[in-house]
């Protein structure tokens, strides 16, 4: 701890968001700053480097207007979040300052906020069902209680119609609700208000962090972060389940390959830092349960795929990190299906403790298996009658392929809510219908 | 030797000690933070730190150990689960709580654990380096302790002991121990290495029959997300039939982590009845933990499983995933601004890999017993490039290759080892292996099951221009039993009573399939209808 003021007004040089400080005693890594601007404005800043007595400072926020004559103020404190139980109902920008027109609350406690990483054996398996109201995801793609499961999706496909419903619909097994955070990076006006009327409209609590298209970039990288130390503490010191919803991670990747190659980092893929993957992970395994407590961080971030291309670094490394992916589909869209999600590809992998008797129901995993082969199959086969014709084909073949376009229209597609059971139910019926209920020969998922 | 922190760039610390040896380990700050020596000059090192640097100053203090990174040896490692400095997870979480806050120091093993100790040499003898002094009763295994050095054994008591108490001592007063500690970047000497030839069963019919492993093997399966990895390295680290099995989560998922400790804790072994997690030894450094941490955990395995081979077991290394290693290795690569090579990665990568995959293989231990370490090794190709320089390397160094195909696992068909492209050199031993122990038709059926799956493969390319109707009998039939021998002999469902498979299974099965082929042919030969024939089907072939 320091006990006098430490400020400083020797700023060697300024290059874009990156400040040189000079003759710096006793400096922290990663330490906030605050840089007093010629106008008096102030704006925080972080030590990334330190080599003896210089220092390297980036600035949050826009340098423009700022001289070497400026003053530089350590706080000996890394970044921290305030956090209070009363947090609940409130919107933040990107740098913790309330924007609904309310004071700050009297923070109970402040916490860094990157977080600590969660000690693996600490961890319990997440395996509570979570009912979304989306068929696509309920039936085939189970959701469950400390689960990541990202939303792939590609421009001018309704994601963020998608993450609202899923925001206003999801129910915890026992028909409890969310206490729910979002974060929006990088949102135009546009989608910032389609997003705050879906909140507002909704019955449980919620945190929201926003920053927006003209808001500065480094903000983009501390709200997530604001946003998960927040769902942690509701979560794990307020026992509530927490879902969070982080729209767009493209925009957060941007952001932190602009702030990168400022830096003068070594690229790597497409222009991304090579430690994207860590950061990524930084974000994304803040999701859990711990053994012995209640509460639980839920996480859906929206990833929007660049040229609708999933092998792009993003959505590539964002899959290998989180447990499955739900990914929507232009051909679907294009077709008039809502929700658009193309089932092949997606995926979640901590479905198989989440369903059965006791979760969901005794035949959902039967149910799903065969949906998902029959459909599967009937894919093919779409490739296969463009060659060869529909005439071309097995008897059988031709129903599987009328059942492809039955899944898609009435089973992916949907309108309003779907409770499990309903959503069961329309599964089994569909099977029932194309005389495809029983298991087949071979058919063991 | 104690110095001053003079300069931080992210997980790099620079300090002005002098007389610091490269790769020594350091502690720096006022919270102990570890690291390890990376470069020197004339009048300071840089350091990199194995934990998070956030809040650390410029002028808190910094002190030389001595010492390289080392993992502690002795009784105790089994069942435990480490993180990739081998710090116990369990007892971690009893001090610090659930999240990992960084620093502080604790005893990698239990210092006040009990054991009971039985020696096997009397006083007076003459021991070398690897004679066998005595056993600890470590679970259901017995736990010799070794020499570390030669001389005379002056004491040497049996009975209950901890690790703070010698169990004896040499003639000329040096202490001997239960523990010892030993550089994880060195691997353990052995007599002699041994050609890998017996073959190591897994448990998965695709690679037990068609791409065999061998015990001291080394085997890679690359594959994008999705592509079933994990679920297949922890299939085969459940039931693979070895005696000690070294799980490595290498940069992956936490909640998997959760799931594969339940699962290990509470599952029983298919041999011998115990609990799973009793011949296990768990190191997992999850994607957010620190990366220097990461990039050490693979050595910190490596040499664990070493040290319970050099005491004649068959260990089993299984690390998820070598990528997250190599990512690791080119951010430290990059924050000390060192030339890179291809995609960013270091130029050393691919001998750093060699020099890993080198550390598997049967050995003569310094004890003249026999003892195999093995390694399964996942790697994950970005945007499932093949062509990746990780993926490239490890092809060079590792004996077997199982390709996880992205098209097999959006049919759910697993583990989507994709039958055309993967390969293994361990296939003649293992086949003549089998040959002898489980039936001598084993080699026959595996080429008649590589058959019929590349006729199927020529097949589907006509079938795709004339359908499946333009297809002569013979050969849908022949297509109908490829279609069984993918769905019910290759794919494998990890979460049922098939996950296992023994090899006198693996053979029966395939013989079902291919013996019912071969009738079938030959009553389409004699003018039967393929409908007829098939009919025979839905009550004989079931599996």
């Amino acid at each position: 701890m320091r006990l006098a003021e430490h400020l400083y007004r020797t700023i060697s040089s300024i290059r874009g968001p990156l400040l040189f400080v000079e003759e710096v005693v006793s400096v922290r890594s990663g330490e906030v700053v605050e840089i007093v601007f010629p106008d008096g404005a102030v704006m925080e800043g972080e030590v990334l480097k330190i080599d003896g007595a210089t220092v390297l400072i980036q600035v949050y926020g826009e340098t423009r207007g700022l001289d070497t004559g400026s003053a530089v103020v350590f706080t000996d404190s890394v970044k921290k979040a305030p956090l209070s139980r009363e947090i609940v109902g409130r919107v933040f920008n990107g740098s913790f300052e309330p924007i609904d027109g309310h004071p700050l609350f009297v923070p109970e406690r402040w916490v860094p906020v990157t977080g600590f990483p969660l000690n693996p054996v600490a961890r319990a398996r997440p395996e509570e069902f979570i009912e979304t109201g989306c068929t696509a995801i309920d039936l085939l793609n189970t959701l469950v209680k400390g689960q990541k499961l990202p939303i792939f999706s590609c421009s001018g496909l309704p994601a963020r119609e998608m993450a609202a419903g899923i925001l206003q619909n999801a129910r915890l097994a026992g028909g409890g609700a969310f206490v729910t955070v979002f974060v929006a990076l990088g949102l135009t006006h546009h989608e910032y208000s389609f997003y705050m009327e879906a909140i507002e409209a909704m019955r449980s609590g919620f945190v929201a962090f926003v920053n927006r298209a003209d808001e500065p970039v480094m903000e983009r990288l501390l709200a997530p972060r604001f946003g998960l130390a927040c769902a942690e503490y509701l979560a794990f010191e307020g026992g509530m389940d927490v879902l969070v919803v982080i729209t767009d991670m493209t925009n957060y990747c941007d952001a932190l390959r602009e702030v990168s190659t400022a830096r003068e980092e070594l690229p790597g893929r497409r222009g991304y830092p090579g430690y994207l993957y860590s950061d990524l992970a930084s974000l994304y395994e803040r999701a859990g349960r711990i053994r012995g407590m209640a509460g639980s961080v839920t996480l859906l971030p929206v990833v929007t795929m660049p040229e609708d291309d999933i092998t792009h670094p993003i959505p590539d490394l964002t899959g290998y990190i989180t447990e499955g992916q739900i990914v929507l589909s232009r051909d679907l869209h294009q077709r008039g299906i809502y929700p658009p999600v193309d089932i092949l590809p997606s995926l979640s992998r901590l479905m198989q403790r989440g369903i059965g008797a006791g979760r969901t129901r005794e035949d959902h995993r039967d149910i799903a298996n065969l949906l998902y082969r029959h459909y599967a199959t009937g894919r093919d086969l779409r490739r296969l009658e463009a060659i060869v014709g529909r005439d071309g084909l097995l008897e059988g073949d031709r129903l599987l392929l009328d059942f492809a376009d039955a899944f898609e229209r009435e089973l992916v597609g949907q309108e309003g809510r779907r409770g499990i059971e309903e959503s069961l139910d329309a599964g089994r019926a569909l099977l029932r219908r194309f005389g495809l209920a029983e298991p087949q020969e071979g058919g063991r998922g | 030797m104690t110095g001053r922190i003079i300069g931080i760039a992210g997980q790099t610390v620079t300090v002005d000690l002098r007389g610091l040896k490269l790769y020594e380990m350091v502690s720096v700050g006022d919270a102990g933070l570890t690291g390890e020596v990376v470069r020197l000059e004339r009048d300071r090192a840089v350091v990199q730190v194995y934990e998070s640097t956030a809040g650390l100053a410029v002028g808190e203090p910094a002190r030389g150990t001595a010492l390289p990174l080392t993992v502690q040896l002795g009784p105790g490692i089994l069942s435990s689960m480490f993180d990739g400095l081998q710090r116990p997870l369990n007892r971690l979480r009893e001090a610090t709580g659930p999240f990992m806050t960084g620093g502080g120091e604790i005893p990698h093993l239990d210092p006040d654990r009990r054991w009971r100790f039985s020696p096997a040499v009397g006083e007076g003898e003459e021991v070398v380096p690897g004679a066998i002094l005595g056993r600890v009763a470590e679970g259901p295994f017995s736990h010799p302790i070794t020499a570390t050095a030669s001389g005379r054994i002056a004491r040497l008591a049996g009975g209950e002991f901890s690790f703070g108490e010698p169990l004896g001592a040499f003639a000329d007063g040096r202490e001997i121990t239960a523990t010892n500690f030993w550089p994880v970047r060195k691997p353990r000497p052995c007599r002699r290495k041994l050609p890998p030839g017996e073959p190591l069963v897994t448990g998965q019919r695709v690679i037990d029959f068609l791409f065999p492993l061998a015990r001291g093997g080394t085997a890679i399966f690359p594959g994008g997300f999705g592509t079933g990895k994990t679920v297949l390295e922890q299939g085969i680290a459940k039931f693979a039939e070895v005696d000690i099995v070294v799980y490595v989560g290498c940069g992956e998922r936490g909640n998997e982590m959760a799931e594969l400790l339940e699962d290990f804790v509470s599952l029983p072994d298919v041999r011998t009845g115990a609990s799973l997690m009793e011949r296990t030894i768990v190191v997992v450094n999850t994607s957010n933990m620190p990366v220097a941490a990461r990039e050490a955990s693979i050595y910190t395995a490596v040499t664990m499983a070493e040290y319970y081979r050099d005491m004649g077991y068959h260990v089993l290394l299984l690390a998820d995933s070598i990528s997250r290693w190599a990512e690791a290795l080119r951010e430290i690569s990059s924050s000390l601004e060192e030339m890179p090579g291809e995609e960013g990665y270091p130029t050393y990568l691919a001998s750093r890999l060699a020099g890993f995959f080198e550390r598997a293989g049967v050995v003569e231990t310094l004890g003249g017993t026999i003892g195999s370490l093995s390694m399964v090794v996942s790697v994950s190709p970005p945007g499932g490039d093949f062509t990746e320089p990780v993926t490239q390397a490890c092809l060079r160094a590792a004996g077997a290759f199982f390709m996880l195909d992205t098209s097999l696992a959006h049919r759910r068909h697993f583990p989507a080892v994709n039958w055309f492209q993967s390969y293994s050199l361990y296939g003649r031993g293992a086949t003549e292996h089998f040959d002898r122990l489980v039936s001598p038709r084993w080699g026959e059926m595996q080429r008649r099951c590589r058959e019929l799956l590349k006729r199927e493969e020529t097949l589907r390319e006509v079938a795709e221009i004339v359908g499946v109707e333009g297809l002569q009998d013979a050969d849908r039939l022949l297509m109908k039993t490829a279609e069984r021998i993918r769905l019910q002999f290759l794919s494998q469902n990890a979460y049922t009573g098939d996950a296992f498979s023994p090899p006198e299974a693996t053979l029966a099965r395939i013989e079902a399939i291919v013996s019912f082929h071969d009738r079938a042919a030959a009553r389409l030969a004699a003018g039967e209808f393929l409908d007829e024939v098939l009919k025979e089907s839905t009550g004989g072939m079931t599996p």
